[in-house]
């Protein structure tokens, strides 16, 4: 029998998580509700004594310091509704699990196969609402209906029915595995809808081709013998759909391109990936020669470079867009952690060191309707940043770098990027550690998670836009523990040279991992009845392409497995052989002695012909806003630092913990009060050694609206402004690409799509001129092209963006810069020329325009400033540097005014400026986005050798920081334009998001 | 000769543990070993073998039970394989041998669920008192100043002129008593070492940032009588060079950091009693 252990603050305790819901239902519903208290609830479904059962509440379950527990009698008492809230049958219950673990020491009491301990919260709200009012804080706060339930109880029938009766979410049903045929032999409609309702993702032109491959002679001869018939299992038909959909895939760029730009010139693109992202690399490593750093890039989870003799680096970033768009906080959670297991599958493994995250997200203001499906995008801002502060902070990796970017377009999908930086040692056991090979006789071993219905369908759903239809299964749950108990095995695993090969469970499952790793040795033969199951009853094909989280997918030599294995056992971690490596030739999947699927490695891999597409560009005048002259911009600046792209986000970045692994050198927040914006991050990942690394970031959506080649070119430019401006070295510096895009495939539900695809290949193109000109590889990258929404009626496409991150070297960590001025009497220096490029900025998106004028960006020019600059870094004379972004100069200055603590009196007529002279005007030279600018303050003393180290390039000296705390800027015609006290400014500054 | 031996116990969400290594072999320690908790459990390795038990900062069994609360069980009734032993006694006999145990966030949740601190008449399987979630809701990361009390017994503070300024990062921090007679204890055997206080040191501050939890009394960390126990939720471990310190581009600072200080003395402690 079940029993229920409710465990309540004692009555004089505070309840913060009651009083946050509270807050919340009256922040995002409008709805007031008097207090919220809470009741964490275990159903103990387990064959347990009286004793044991009191020992657990009494024990594990309950803080007798602030709680106290109840056992099968109801612990709720003064409220007038009464919600609880547990998981769906089957969803992943973390402190179920750990609950269970906790009666096993305390009773001794072995689990038997279907006992278990499910958790539930129960929320006890008090005020004057209705039944509806609760329903609606149910659905729209308490619980997340695609993996939890939920009950609502009036406190009348509460007392009338004593309490809640135990309710045991186990996963019944139907035990019996079921293969099933599909029939292809069938119309062009049939093998539409077959696609469409399995969530395959498959087109038809696909879909016809896997029919053709059945029907071959020679294939069918194979297929008997194996005891297959002509048409595919369903194993093969989902083993296909994984492996073909875009998101493994990225069939667009991969495919080939009819390019027509706006004078009609026609250009054939055979790939983008290969022409301008591996091409751009290809190009940088050959000038770089002998001094090439990249040592593995876009063969493996991540990119790796040589950080020193001793050490390699390895750098990724994923997006976990549609996920986190149904259920914001799992899917972000799954994001951090799923991003985790690439660098730490990458190579023969490594050590993480870093997290970095960069959200797009509608304004959590938005206060225009939103089609049903869609959540509010505050909830969204609220999920996903406490998904990755769980995820971060219980991985022990520090989150160093990011940003939050806000544009409504992100309604119809926020972006989730989430990067991970890994260490290891360049050799491993006498082995290059950025190498591994499988050997045929390897066995198949899966570790960490179990399998289980969670994440079915999540690469092929994330294929396709954001619909009323979206699947429930596709969203995973994450459980950081789980994988960090796993990843502290695999090391000491790695170090004893246990496996020959490791790559990371993720989008499309055993499917996809086991998939790829076939194609590197050339078959595998694997048994799905051997895999651990969460519960009984799911199907094989389900087994196959579940994206149940903390898994890792290994080949393990055989003389290797059982140390292997003991090694898992001690450790406390599942390991499972599932099968054996071959060279075969055939992705050969069993069921028990059952074979379910059989098909040949290069069809999977290679059997599908390039996608052909189309690409229209075309320039669009947008409406150019009046010159303004005035007297005083204060105001505007005042109104630029309240944006929500410019604004502080302290309250998110304090809720992750930037300093654990304890080398921790630039932080996000510095100067004088320790909340002034860093530019980038710099750590040192060996504790004994003052070799750091610097990781920023560049991204400018807004610019897109214009064109994508100059939005392209500012987001790398900004990635490596950030990382210069901080001390990060030009001579080992390595990019990565991450483009989100709406979908540009044209069609009936995108009549734009050639001209969206022609924003891609200018995005490219520039991907490709600005990595060569700067001389930067792109060691990794990731796309992800469905960010539409799309009901039916109502279709939000997110604006095209790209997440440039910059990731690379400083040689000695104590020479790096942070931005707040530093002391009264320093000279001011502008580094770089002006320009009247306010096209796209904040300075007109303020005023409702986009302009035309977008920042064009000088290679050549700024990459030789940047080595100039980072002399003088290198020389200690720099006191200060801040980078110009998102508001131009004023805003730069405002920042590095208002960190420091002393103001800055500068003169615009000093500014350099490149362009006609009517378009010299004080508007311009404050608020314009002209891109490579840094600010940078020097101490008097140290003017000289800044100004010798600098000759040769553009810089000018406007101003000096003054004791006075106020920003002062004298205008072209020598009157006053800007003066603001900086206690005014910060708070301009720091009130819009401070109590989010 | 002896060496000067330090255990840093990691598994199941400990993360600090390589920073807390490297603090202990600055201080001083011949030997700082990051064991696995298998490791321990398992008897392979015990702690005997050490003078100095560190239970670090991290995520013990995720917060499900709430902090620490799943270790503390296990702490208490985990059985060696090896032996009749439970993994507590031990603990005890460590504690009985005169040794040194610091507990930093995790570790400090950990060591006061479990009853070690503050341990009032050495009862050290009694809880008293507990960290429960901040009174801002939520985790933070910021540096707090903490004001030192130069009267406590604890070894790892000797020598602190008027406070150490050290990061905290945690989202259940609050310290709580479960009565006015703990508290009382604590005050009158000047076991709260560290208060949250201003930048001078001068006062004691239950405001937020500076005190970033609610605790009562502004309570940042205590010992036990004995002086050789003691937790606190900010990091030691996180402030030992001047490059960790988030002004130190702007300030004149030791190379040193302030956390160093605990290790130090941890590590002249035991190489003068314990060798």
């Amino acid at each position: 029998m079940a029993h229920r252990i409710e465990v309540a603050l004692k009555d004089q305790v505070r309840d913060a998580r009651g009083e946050r819901i509270r807050r919340e239902i009256e922040q995002f519903l409008h709805l007031r509700v008097e207090s919220v208290r809470t009741i964490d609830i275990y159903t103990v479904d387990a064959d347990l004594s009286d004793t044991d059962l009191v020992k657990t509440a009494a024990g594990p379950f309950c803080d007798p310091v602030i709680q106290q527990y109840a056992i099968d009698s109801p612990a709720a008492k003064n409220f007038d509704f009464l919600v609880e809230v547990g998981f769906r049958p089957g969803v992943t219950d973390n402190v179920g699990r750990t609950a269970r673990e906790a009666i096993e020491y305390i009773s001794g009491h072995s689990f038997a196969p279907g006992e278990g301990v499910y958790t539930s919260v129960q929320y006890l709200l008090q005020g004057s609402i209705t039944l509806a009012d609760v329903e609606r804080i149910s659905t729209g706060l308490l619980c997340n209906t695609l993996i939890q339930r939920y009950q609502i109880l009036e406190s009348a029938a509460f007392a009338e029915q004593n309490g809640v009766a135990p309710y045991v979410p186990k996963v019944s049903g139907r035990v019996e595995p079921e293969i099933r045929e599909i029939n292809l032999n069938v119309s062009d409609e049939e093998l539409v809808r077959i696609s469409r309702e399995g969530v395959l993702a498959l087109t038809l032109a696909e879909m016809r081709i896997i029919r053709d491959y059945f029907v071959d002679e020679q294939v069918s001869g194979e297929r008997k013998r194996m005891g297959l018939t002509l048409s595919p299992t369903d194993v093969e038909l989902e083993a296909l759909a994984q492996t073909w959909s875009e998101h493994c895939k990225h069939k667009i760029f991969s495919g080939i391109i009819e390019y027509i730009d706006e004078n009609g010139n026609r250009e054939e693109i055979h790939s983008l990936f290969k022409t301008f992202i591996q091409g751009a690399t290809k190009r940088v490593r050959d000038i770089l020669g002998e001094k090439d750093y990249c040592l593995s890039v876009f063969k493996d989870n991540a990119g790796v470079i040589k950080f020193n003799d001793e050490y390699s680096l390895v750098f990724k970033v994923e997006t976990h867009n549609s996920p986190s768009a149904l259920d914001p906080y799992g899917g972000a959670l799954t994001g951090i952690v799923g991003v985790n297991r690439d660098p730490f599958g990458t190579g023969i493994g490594s050590k993480l060191i870093f997290n970095t995250d960069v959200f797009c997200f509608a304004s959590p203001f938005y206060a225009k309707a939103l089609p049903s499906r869609l959540l509010h995008p505050r909830r969204i801002y609220e999920g996903v940043v406490e998904g990755v502060e769980h995820g971060g902070n219980k991985s022990g990796i520090p989150t160093v770098n990011g940003s939050l970017v806000f544009d409504d377009r992100f309604a119809g999908k926020p972006l989730v990027f989430c990067g991970t930086a890994g260490f290891m040692p360049a050799i491993i056991n006498g082995q290059p550690s950025h190498f591994k090979k499988i050997i045929p006789g390897d066995l198949i071993v899966m570790t960490g998670g179990r399998i289980g219905k969670d994440g079915i369908h999540g690469a092929t759903f994330s294929s396709e836009e954001l619909s009323e239809t979206s699947p429930v299964s596709a969203v995973q749950i994450g459980d950081p523990i789980t994988q960090k108990r796993m990843t502290d095995f695999l090391l000491r695993a790695r170090d004893r040279g246990l496996y020959n090969f490791i790559t990371d469970n993720g989008a499309g499952g055993l499917s996809s991992s086991i998939g790829e790793m076939s194609g590197e040795c050339g078959g595998c033969r694997l048994d799905l009845a051997r895999a651990p199951l969460k519960y009984p009853g799911l199907d094989p094909w389900e087994i196959l392409v579940s994206e149940a989280q903390e898994r890792m997918s290994l080949a393990v030599p055989p003389e290797k497995l059982d140390e292997f294995l003991a090694l898992a056992v001690h450790m406390g971690v599942e390991a499972s052989v599932l099968g054996e490596f071959t060279d075969s030739g055939y992705f050969h999947i069993q069921y028990g002695e059952r074979t379910v699927a059989y098909l040949p490695v290069s069809f999977l891999h290679e059997g599908l012909p390039p996608m052909r597409m189309r690409g229209v560009w075309e320039t669009r005048r947008h409406p150019e806003p009046e010159a303004i002259v005035k007297d005083d911009y204060t105001g505007d600046l005042k109104t630029l630092l309240s944006s929500l792209n410019i604004c502080s986000k302290e309250s998110v970045v304090r809720r992750y913990d930037h300093e654990v692994q304890g080398g921790s050198v630039v932080k996000p927040f510095t100067g004088l009060d320790n909340d002034g914006p860093s530019d980038a991050a710099v750590i040192r990942p060996i504790l004994d050694s003052f070799e750091g690394v610097v990781v920023g970031h560049g991204i400018c959506p807004r610019y897109s609206d214009i064109d994508t080649y100059h939005m392209m070119a500012n987001a790398i430019d900004e990635g490596l402004r950030n990382y210069v401006a901080v001390g990060g070295s030009l001579d080992l510096v390595a990019g990565l690409d991450n483009f989100c895009w709406c979908d540009p495939i044209q069609s009936e539900k995108t009549p734009d799509g050639e001209y969206k695809m022609a924003q891609l290949v200018r995005a490219n193109k520039a991907l490709y001129d600005y990595c060569v000109a700067f001389g930067v590889p792109l060691v990794s990258g990731k796309d992800s092209m469905k960010n539409d929404f799309y009901d039916g009626s109502t279709k939000i496409s997110i604006p095209p963006t790209v997440l440039f991150s910059v990731i690379g070297k400083i040689e000695d960590a104590r020479t790096a810069v942070t931005m707040d001025a530093k002391r009264p009497g320093d000279v001011v220096y502008l580094l770089g020329k002006t320009a009247f490029e306010l096209g796209g900025s904040e300075y007109y998106a303020a005023k409702g325009f986009i302009g035309n004028r977008v920042p064009r960006v000088n290679a050549e020019k700024s990459l030789k400033r940047y080595r100039a600059y980072h002399e003088a870094l290198k020389r200690g004379v720099v006191a200060s540097c801040h980078d110009l972004s998102d508001g131009g100069l004023a805003v730069a200055m405002a920042e590095t005014a208002f960190a420091g603590g002393f103001g800055l009196s500068v003169d615009l007529g000093r500014v350099l400026f490149t362009g006609v002279p009517c378009d010299r005007r004080d508007e311009v030279l404050l608020f314009s986005e002209t891109a490579s600018r840094h600010l940078v303050t020097v101490r008097p003393e140290n003017r000289e050798i800044f100004e010798d180290l600098m000759s040769g390039n553009c810089f000018s000296i406007i101003g000096m920081v003054v004791e006075d705390k106020t920003l002062t800027v004298t205008g072209l015609n020598g009157s006053i334009v800007l003066n603001g006290e900086l206690a005014d400014l910060k708070e301009a500054w720091q009130s819009p998001l401070r109590e989010m | 000769m002896a060496l000067a031996k330090a255990i840093i116990i990691t598994g199941n969400g400990t993360n600090c543990e390589t920073e807390a290594a490297h603090a202990c072999r600055l201080g001083g320690f011949d030997e700082a070993y990051i064991a696995h908790i298998s490791d321990v459990l398992s008897g392979e390795v015990r702690l005997d073998d050490f003078q100095f038990l560190n239970l670090t900062g991290g995520f013990l069994d995720g917060d499900d039970l709430g902090s620490a609360k799943a270790q503390a069980n296990r702490f208490k009734y985990a059985r060696m394989p090896s032996s009749s032993e439970h993994f507590i006694e031990q603990l005890l006999r460590f504690i009985a041998d005169g040794k040194l145990i610091l507990g930093v966030c995790n570790g400090f949740q950990l060591m006061v669920k479990m009853g070690l601190l503050p341990a009032p008449g050495g009862n050290y399987l009694q809880q008293v008192a507990t960290l429960t979630f901040n009174d801002c809701g939520r985790f933070q990361d910021r540096w707090v100043y903490l004001k030192n009390d130069p009267a406590s017994p604890a070894v790892f503070t000797k020598g602190i002129d008027k406070g150490i300024y050290l990061p905290i990062r945690h989202g259940e921090g609050k310290f709580c008593v479960d009565s006015t007679e703990v508290l009382d204890h604590i005050e009158a055997l000047n076991l709260a070492v560290f208060k949250y206080s201003d930048s001078g040191y001068e006062r004691s501050v239950m405001e937020f940032p500076e005190n970033p939890n609610g605790s009562v009394n502004a309570i940042a960390g205590i010992c036990d009588e004995s002086g050789r126990l003691m937790g606190l939720m900010p990091h030691p471990e996180a402030f030992i060079h001047r490059t960790n310190h988030p002004r130190w581009t702007r300030e004149e600072l030791p190379e040193e950091g302030d956390g160093l200080i605990l290790f130090k003395n941890a590590a002249e402690y035991v190489k003068k009693n314990l060798l």
